[in-house]
């Protein structure tokens, strides 16, 4: 069986820095992955290089056998891969239900003219929008907010609107870059619950990069190690807490 | 139902078009006037659509006044050289043929300025900032000194003889053709893709909007816009490249910015405000550009958002009965 998401002998250099050097990783479909390591260990930078906002150095990532490098992001975006950001990246000035309408834009079908003519298939389809909008807004519990500013939300109910946002590009592949971060122990409790939902609720397959032992330790089903942009470790969880290399990453090297 | 009401809503609109001018030319309107309001409205065009680029889609563009001059030469020469060929020498004693002639003049000058939209915004689009301001500076400089410089449009004399069609119904048809494209496409995914844009372009991008398509698609709408703009334009006074200098994108620019980024009627306030105001400001004689700077400055100052800000004037709503909202459940 191929493997959802296939990293493979990916490098990434700028300059002369190697932010990722000779990267295998293999997702397979409905698995809940984690990528963990200290800062600057390169690890934003792969999923930057999954969505295509970098081009790889050399080296290849496939989507369901399919490769994707150096596609363009939109054309990511339409193969199924959703990804949230360090900082939310809300449309800050827009209600929180037009964030969530655009992020339906992979559904809208229509042609340019149908729109500016307002036709009948056009309205159809904004009302498709609208509800499978307001239905996303629920099932998070933002229905309240619905016409509320994205900035104005407190920041928890921003990263949940974030991620209520990439769900409605009905992705298969949902990268989530830091979920817990900047969040308090309730926040984040609650956000591991999410996260265990929606996967189950939408067959997600889940890469999250996290510096939350608890959080990662604690849903991820296979977690790669990066330090300095290489893999220094893969496995479970418990193979990862035990793994020499990843103690000595973490904590320094003992006298 | 909606097919009903949207040729209802068609023909009010000719109906009122028709009524105003009818009222202008009856009623004794000071012919002074009237050309102020014609002016108006041109300007209302020019800002709603370039604040289809740089108020929705947040690409700063200072070059209109070149695709205006685009649409007012490509639609003069073809009523100049092409109308007498297509429709015969004599097609100006018969009203409808003057007035179809008017029309696929009007398109013309739309399209061409769209052509020359397209060719420069696919290049520049990928700019951003101050980057892309210059560019479509230069852009609209290059466009009118190679205008002056075509002998076949009048070159630096001006283009003479280009019949005068426009009037307040031709206008205010064009300027409620622009408000209503506009809205209709802001109503749709299309239009929220262009807000995505100006909001934040990488997370527009990872949500699969194709953000340089949509770019150049708004710098294209803009620039057709202004062709039609500057079509009107052609055909209503003596045509001259000096007419379409940088200062005249700036003005446009100021419309925009004054009415509200972004927003539709704060557009066409900002486009009424910034023409009726020099006229105004006449009995002041020499003081009045001081004058009118000044009361420039103080709005900016009084309100740096524009007079609207984001916002949209509508008609209040009457709310049927719907079902009460929570709001902000906390």
């Amino acid at each position: 069986m191929t493997p959802l998401l296939s990293l493979q002998g990916l490098c990434v250099t700028f300059g002369g820095l190697k932010a990722v050097s000779d990267l295998n990783y293999d997702l397979e479909a409905g698995i809940l992955g984690g990528l963990i390591g200290p800062n600057g260990a390169g690890k934003t930078t792969v999923f930057n290089v999954i969505t295509g906002v970098y081009r790889p150095t050399s080296g290849a990532i496939q989507l369901d056998g399919v490769p994707i490098q150096g596609r363009p992001t939109n054309a990511i975006a339409a193969r199924g891969v959703a990804r949230t950001f360090q900082n939310p990246r809300l449309f800050s000035s827009l209600s929180c239900l037009d964030n969530v309408r655009i992020a339906c834009h992979l559904h809208g079908g229509v042609a340019l003219a149908d729109s500016i003519l307002a036709s009948a298939r056009s309205a159809r389809e904004e009302r498709d929008i609208l509800e499978r909008s307001e239905r996303l807004l629920e099932s998070f519990g933002l229905e309240g907010y619905r016409d509320t500013e994205a900035s104005a939300l407190p920041y928890g109910e921003q990263r949940r609107l974030e991620i209520a946002r990439t769900l409605a590009t009905e992705p298969k592949l949902l990268l989530l870059d830091e979920p817990a971060a900047g969040m308090n122990p309730h926040e984040t409790e609650s956000l591991m619950r999410l996260i265990a939902d929606i996967r189950a609720r939408y067959k997600l397959t889940v890469l999250l990069i996290e510096h939350d032992m608890k959080v990662v330790m604690g849903i991820c089903e296979k977690i790669a190690v990066l330090d300095y942009g290489v893999k220094i470790a893969e496995g479970t969880p418990e193979a990862i807490r035990r793994d020499p290399k990843v103690i000595e990453a973490y904590l320094g090297e003992e006298v | 139902m909606t097919a009903l009401r949207r040729v209802l809503g068609l023909l009010g609109a000719v109906a009122i078009v028709a009524g105003i001018d009818w009222a202008a030319k009856h009623l004794g309107l000071n012919p002074y006037i009237y050309g102020v309001l014609v002016l108006c409205a041109i300007n209302v065009i020019l800002a709603l659509s370039l604040n289809l680029v740089n108020g929705i889609t947040g690409q700063f563009s200072i070059g209109h006044a070149g695709f205006m001059a685009v649409g007012a030469y490509a639609s003069a020469a073809y009523t100049v050289y092409a109308v007498p060929l297509l429709f015969g020498a004599g097609y100006a004693v018969n009203p409808w043929l003057t007035a179809a002639a008017f029309l696929l003049a009007i398109l013309v000058g739309g399209l061409s300025s769209a052509v020359a939209g397209f060719l420069v915004g696919l290049p520049s689009m990928r700019l951003r900032g101050d980057y892309l301001a210059i560019v479509t500076l230069g852009f609209g400089e290059i466009i009118r000194v190679a205008i002056l410089n075509i002998d076949a449009v009048g070159g630096a004399r001006g283009f003479a003889g280009v019949p005068q069609r426009t009037n307040l119904a031709w206008v205010l048809g064009g300027a409620w053709l622009t408000f209503a494209v506009i809205r209709n496409l802001m109503k749709s995914f299309h239009g929220r893709a262009l807000l995505a844009i100006r909001e934040d372009e990488i997370a527009a991008e990872a949500l699969g909007v194709p953000t340089t398509r949509y770019k150049v698609t708004a710098f294209v709408i803009g620039a057709f816009f202004a062709g039609v703009a500057g079509a009107l334009f052609s055909h209503l006074l003596y045509l001259h490249t000096n007419s379409f200098t940088f200062m005249k994108s700036i003005e446009v620019v100021i419309m925009v910015v004054l009415g509200g980024m972004g927003s539709l009627t704060g557009s066409i306030l900002g486009a009424i405000l910034l023409t009726a105001l020099p006229e105004v400001l006449r009995f002041a004689s020499s003081l009045r550009l001081i004058l009118y700077s000044l009361l420039l400055i103080v709005l900016m100052i009084a309100r740096p958002q524009g007079i609207l800000g984001r916002r949209e004037l509508s008609w209040p709503k009457r709310r049927a009965a719907s079902p009460t909202r929570p709001t902000l459940a906390s």
